[in-house]
């Protein structure tokens, strides 16, 4: 059997006295979509965080592609890495966040070329290249020469989108990638993320869309305070839940 | 969009004429302030101690175009280096290292707590606090060394005092700019792998640029005219200038309009070149200020009863 795409085994994480992660265990192997849902505050955007180190786990183990998020093992000792190779292995994990996070004083064009030619030092007439590909993936080509804030909230978080696949990801982290979108706003988004799932993206999804859940997870585990409470397939979890927990979110949200 | 907004204001305006709103007192206003100004031009024409004739004289003398030069001069230096200086002040305040970010808190609060010319009288005199100044081991051997007196000429000791308190200053706008940026900038370019430093030059100070520009742009300002106090250390700025011709002959007033004049001009130009900046850094900001100034949009409104409708109609365009 192959090793998982990431594997997260114990994780804990506080903040100061807060425990927010309290020993987190879960699997995604590559090519699966895996939704955290729970109500807020349960650690979901924090376990997120920390897979591409935007955050660093206290305790437990945390491996993206088998190696430590964080760290690299040499011989038994677990040694801190460099600010470069954090770089490095970040340009493989492309996030999404709740409030898009456009770079608003460049074009879309701009946004999408800036990290491949910067950090992966691509061509410019590449990176341009594959720029195009992707906003016409997420049909917004005619936007390439607009800036940020005139688009849309959807627009802006299918650039978004746009510009984290611009480095060719191997995992694509989405925080809530529809929280902050007027509802009819919402629609355009999750086609856009249902289209990457189908082309065999790997994908953790915090979110609050259940049927987003349902149609594209393979996987959905509900968290609640640090806590995974319980898992399984949109099936099993949405329509079927076993926790009273689980159970009284799910009477909220659906 | 804009268009079928201009067309609900014809809907709303058809077959009705439009009355304005008057504002009497405004009017009121504008005739005392008209009179006001009339009364002190008309007594910078009569008073003949303003010896216009003097201010004529001397307003092109080479001293005079010397002396602005020297102002100019000393004004750019001591910025550019008391910006890039400040800049990377500001970058090691943020540093998560605390004696790096404790030094500079302590320079910043020296430099602005003692007066400019307190610094600068203290720079002049460094030769009688440190009468060599060279490179060796301290306490040690000298390998090289020079008399503080011919290191530190009123330039050099301008120089030093203008741009290293201007560093104190600029070290705080640029920090409280870097602050301004959303967090989520930052977050942002490092998930995409950016590394510190590029995502510090490449996307946090850009748009920190709109918050530093502004009060970057006084400082400017305030460095020209403050560059007038050198000429208590014998440097040959504007000020020293008109002083050194008005204590030979005793043509005080019309030569400090003479100075007067030209620290306008050079703010006037300065403030020109401060706007144009700032648009230029509030790209992707539809909050730019707009080109037409305050005075003749009042003047269009005034013009005539239509005209009202239409100012307010390109201003929704815009």
């Amino acid at each position: 059997m192959s090793t998982p795409l990431v594997r997260v085994a114990g994780v804990r994480k506080a903040f100061g006295h807060n425990e927010v992660l309290k020993g987190i265990d879960f699997t995604v192997e590559s090519g699966q979509v895996v939704c955290l849902i729970g109500p807020s505050g349960s650690g979901k955007s924090t376990m997120l965080r920390c897979i591409n180190h935007l955050e660093t786990i206290d305790g437990g183990e945390l491996t993206v592609d088998g190696a430590h998020v964080g760290y690299e093992l040499r011989g038994n000792v677990l040694h801190e890495i460099k600010e470069s190779e954090a770089c490095r292995r970040r340009t493989e994990i492309g996030m999404v966040f709740q409030q898009f996070n456009l770079f608003p004083h460049m074009t879309v064009m701009e946004n999408l070329i800036e990290a491949p030619t910067r950090v992966k030092k691509e061509k410019r007439s590449v990176a341009k290249a594959r720029a195009m590909d992707l906003l016409r993936r997420v049909g917004l080509e005619n936007k390439a020469e607009a800036y940020p804030r005139q688009l849309s909230g959807g627009q802006q978080q299918r650039v978004a989108i746009a510009r984290a696949l611009a480095m060719e990801p191997k995992l694509m982290l989405f925080d809530e990638p529809t929280s902050a979108l007027d509802p009819e706003l919402v629609g355009e988004v999750i086609q856009v993320m249902n289209d990457l799932a189908r082309s065999g993206m790997t994908m953790i999804v915090v979110t609050h869309e259940m049927e987003f859940a349902r149609a594209a997870a393979d996987v959905v585990v509900f968290m609640a305070d640090g806590w995974i409470v319980e898992r399984g397939t949109p099936d099993e979890l949405l329509n079927n839940p076993q926790n009273e927990r689980t159970k009284a979110f799910l009477a909220r949200v659906l | 969009m804009a268009s079928q907004q201009s067309t609900d204001l014809k809907a709303v305006t058809s077959g009705y004429k439009v009355q304005p709103l008057r504002h009497p007192s405004r009017w009121v206003g504008a005739i005392v302030v008209l009179l006001l100004t009339l009364i002190a031009v008309n007594s910078m024409v009569t008073n003949p101690r303003f010896e216009w004739d003097v201010v004529a004289k001397y307003l092109f003398s080479t001293s005079i175009l010397n002396g602005i030069l020297n102002t100019i001069n000393l004004t750019i230096t001591s910025m550019v280096i008391g910006t890039v200086f400040g800049v990377l002040l500001a970058i090691c305040r943020l540093s998560p290292n605390p004696i790096m970010s404790g030094a500079v808190g302590a320079y910043v609060w020296i430099f602005r707590a003692t007066p400019t010319l307190v610094q600068l009288l203290f720079w002049y005199n460094l030769g009688a606090l440190y009468p060599e100044l060279g490179i060796g081991i301290p306490g040690g051997e000298m390998f090289f060394s020079m008399s503080a007196n011919d290191v530190i000429s009123p330039w050099t000791a301008a120089l030093l005092g203008l741009s290293l308190h201007q560093a104190a200053y600029t070290a705080e706008i640029v920090r409280a700019g870097i602050v301004s940026v959303d967090s989520g900038q930052r977050e942002a370019a490092t998930a995409l792998g950016m590394p510190p430093l590029m995502t510090l030059r490449r996307v946090i100070l850009p748009q920190a640029m709109r918050a530093i520009i502004p009060p970057m742009g006084n400082e400017v300002i305030s460095m020209m005219k403050t560059t007038s106090l050198v000429s208590i250390i014998a440097v040959p700025d504007l000020l020293n200038s008109a002083q050194t011709i008005y204590a030979r002959t005793y043509q005080t007033i019309p030569l400090l309009i003479v100075a007067t004049f030209w620290y306008l001009v050079l703010t006037a130009a300065l403030t020109v070149l401060q706007g144009m900046l700032e648009r230029r850094f509030g790209r992707g900001n539809t909050r730019t200020p707009s080109s037409s100034s305050s005075l003749i949009k009042w003047i269009q409104t005034r013009a005539g009863r239509n005209s009202t409708l239409t100012a307010v109609r390109t201003e929704r365009k815009r």
